[in-house]
């Protein structure tokens, strides 16, 4: 399977749709695998007020957004007051220096690492690498994906457009594990792989999945273990997260979690939900002697200064609206060639981006509305595509706007024709005229316009208007 | 000050005045947050545990209800039909105490968290068999276990050893989450280093959706409940 996955060639996105919907494997892959997640889900949410319970995580959510500067402030004073050393970065690569900086004065060579989006966001590996730091994923589907030399394909399961046999084979050649089927030994060869690892490294850098305010707490949910282990084995653990993952309380946790697994994999709750609050302390035997956040703002800042974007900040990275996008469901993760696919990266990218990097994502949407019906947090995903789409046609360049790329998808030909149709539909006499002109002319209609007949029959106009027929049954009724 | 933490400051200032000139004059109107939806089961204890059981035992969790003087027996037993060679547990807590008290075997034998990690990392992940610790109660709606780890009880003693067995007092489950941290009163007391739920064995299904159990951490799980 050859499929390009660099996250900075977004503009390919047509290529990379054609062949994955050309390749059946991935199709099959991500089919069976949405349908059993939205199964589980609808399954894990039988016994819950659902409505109720999203409207709480709503507005946790929002509360928290309200006072963010705020939160982010008592967030920092208490955490530093626990031993955690707290640090501020506003781009992706400030954030990697300043956890290369940390690496180097603790002259690191060696980096396990939990899963962790906004590390991908930033390219966390690739950055450390090129310093001469070793930087290993643990979480199993990440290791899979770092073993194949790709990006994840989903923003909870990375591995998912690969099937066992395509693993079994990846880990044979990267790794010398026997081909097999049975998943119990390729999961049990690569725990066997990692422990060394985990017992050598000498950092240990984790995303963080909340972020509570009021206790200076850094919460990691998982199921593997390989989140605990990081935070916990070596001597030095660096949690990475967007500035947008705090909350207010401590009891604001219980409905997103509750919210959380359920969205995104059905499960109840996972095997571990992880809550740090502090380095070891002097009378501790285990854990690490020195704890850092870095809260990287990477333009979600910007996208706070508009009243109906900020929504997408309310995101808990569950993945719900993907598992329910028939888009995604069919193209697969990579094709979007951004960090976070689906419906909720196409709201997400073009403000981290611009919309001139990210033209073809707003409308790589059948606008269904059932990433916005699943949403746990509901943020109202359809209506900012409708906006991003709007503002990427938008006639006023200069109109000022927190996304780049204002009215980057506007074209003479598109302005001319809705131009046109102004001009004759303003007008009864004009359309009565244009009506009866189509009718006559219908067979001269063109057999080819664009995208639309690549897969559709071209449409043709009636031999008879709206207008012509409804008169023809207003004389039958008299009749 | 390092050059690295005057531009870590410089963004500090950067952001947070970007997020206060982002709201302008416009507060932001929030709805109120109930929090009934997540706190109110009204379960009696015998629902309590029979969920409690229920649903950790539907991640492959392990749980035995055993009388309170019968405990270790029951763990011996377990122990012997698992194969387990060793068992980790604190000197320093009241369980630990009583166990070496009436522990007459040979095998398997005690092992104690004598020293910090550094000096014995190796032998805990290549040669301790299973680990047990108490725990702070447990959840009935997700069949979690709480457990804050102490100077007595680490961190590593519920995540490195192949099994780990827990002791739960059956008067100590509660409805949710919710409830938990505020009965406990959590955010109030100010929280440990390290707090945890754990809801069954380490697991994953990161290949295609294929469930497996321990893969980085315990792939056993045994609740000892007392009642």
């Amino acid at each position: 399977m050859s499929i390009d996955t660099a996250h900075s060639d977004v503009q390919q996105f047509h290529p990379r749709v054609r062949s994955a919907l050309e390749n059946p494997q991935i199709r099959s892959n991500f089919r069976s695998a949405m349908d059993g997640l939205m199964g589980k889900r609808q399954a894990a949410f039988e016994d819950w007020e659902l409505e109720t319970l999203r409207d709480l995580g709503a507005a946790v959510r929002l509360r928290a957004l309200s006072r963010l500067p705020e939160l982010l402030v008592q967030l920092e004073t208490n955490c530093q007051l626990q031993g955690i050393r707290v640090h501020w970065a506003e781009t992706g690569d400030q954030a990697c220096e300043i956890i290369r900086d940390i690496c180097k004065a603790r002259d690191a060579r060696r980096v396990i690492k939990g899963k962790s989006m906004v590390s991908e966001e930033m390219e966390l590996n690739h950055f450390l690498e090129a310093e001469g730091i070793e930087a290993l994923e643990s979480d199993l589907g990440e290791y899979i994906v770092q073993l194949a030399e790709e990006t994840p394909s989903h923003i909870i399961m990375p591995a998912i457009h690969k099937n066992t046999d395509e693993i079994s084979d990846l880990m044979h050649e990267k790794t010398g594990t026997e081909r097999s089927r049975d998943v119990g030994y390729l999961t049990a060869s690569a725990r066997q792989q990692l422990r060394d690892k985990f017992m050598q490294a000498d950092v240990g850098i984790s995303g963080v999945n909340f972020a509570v305010a009021e206790t200076g707490t850094l919460c990691l949910v998982e199921n593997e273990g390989n989140g605990r282990l990081t935070t916990t084995v070596p001597p030095c653990h660096i949690a990475v997260t967007g500035i947008e993952k705090v909350v207010e309380h401590l009891e604001d946790v219980a409905p997103l979690l509750a919210l959380l697994t359920r969205s995104a994999t059905g499960q109840h709750i996972t095997t571990y939900f992880n809550m740090i609050s502090g380095p070891r302390k002097a009378d501790e035997k285990d854990g690490p002697e020195e704890v850092h956040l870095v809260l990287v703002d990477s333009g979600r800042s910007s996208i706070y200064q508009d009243q109906e974007l900020l929504d997408t900040l309310r995101c808990i990275r569950c993945g719900a609206c993907m598992n329910h996008c028939p888009v995604y469901a069919r193209v697969g993760g990579h094709a979007y060639g951004t960090t976070y696919p689906g419906p909720i990266g196409k709201i997400l990218m073009p403000h981290l981006l611009g919309l001139e990097n990210t033209r073809d994502l707003p409308s790589a949407s059948t606008l269904c509305g059932a990433c916005g019906e699943v949403c746990p947090v509901r943020i109202p995903i359809p209506k900012l595509l409708q906006r991003l789409r709007k503002e990427s046609v938008d006639g006023d360049r200069l109109r000022p706007s927190v996304v780049s790329g204002h009215g980057v998808k506007r074209t003479l030909k598109e302005r001319a024709s809705w131009n046109g149709y102004r001009w004759l539909a303003s007008d009864p006499g004009r359309y009565r005229l244009a009506g009866w002109m189509m009718t006559r002319f219908r067979a001269l209609t063109p057999r080819n316009v664009g995208p639309w007949t690549r897969y559709r029959a071209a449409p043709r106009p009636a031999a008879k208007t709206l207008h012509q027929l409804m008169a023809a049954r207003r004389r039958e009724e008299q009749s | 000050m390092n050059p690295g933490k005057t531009a870590s400051n410089q963004s500090r200032s950067a952001i947070l005045k970007r997020l206060r000139q982002g709201r302008g004059d416009q507060p932001m109107t929030v709805p109120a947050s109930d929090f009934a939806v997540v706190r109110d089961r009204n379960w009696t204890p015998a629902e309590r545990l029979d969920r409690f059981e229920a649903r950790i035992c539907s991640v492959n969790g392990e749980v035995h209800r055993v009388a309170r003087e019968q405990w270790i027996d029951t763990l011996y037993a377990l122990m012997k039909a698992k194969g387990l060679e060793n068992l980790l547990v604190s000197e320093d807590v009241e369980h630990g105490r009583e166990l070496r008290r009436l522990w007459p075997w040979e095998a398997p034998a005690l092992l104690g968290y004598e020293q910090p990690i550094e000096h014995w990392k190796p032998a805990m992940f290549n040669n301790v068999a299973a680990a047990l610790t108490g725990c702070l109660g447990a959840i009935a709606e997700t069949g979690s276990l709480m457990l804050w780890p102490t100077p007595q009880e680490p961190r590593l003693m519920s995540l490195v050893p192949p099994v780990h067995f827990v002791l739960l007092a059956a008067d100590c489950v509660y409805d949710t989450f919710h409830q938990a941290m505020a009965e406990q009163q959590w955010a109030q007391q100010g929280m440990p280093t390290n707090a945890l739920l754990i809801s069954g064995p380490s697991k994953t299904a990161d290949i295609e959706q294929t469930l497996a159990y321990g893969v980085h951490g315990p792939r056993e799980l045994v609740v000892l409940i007392l009642e």
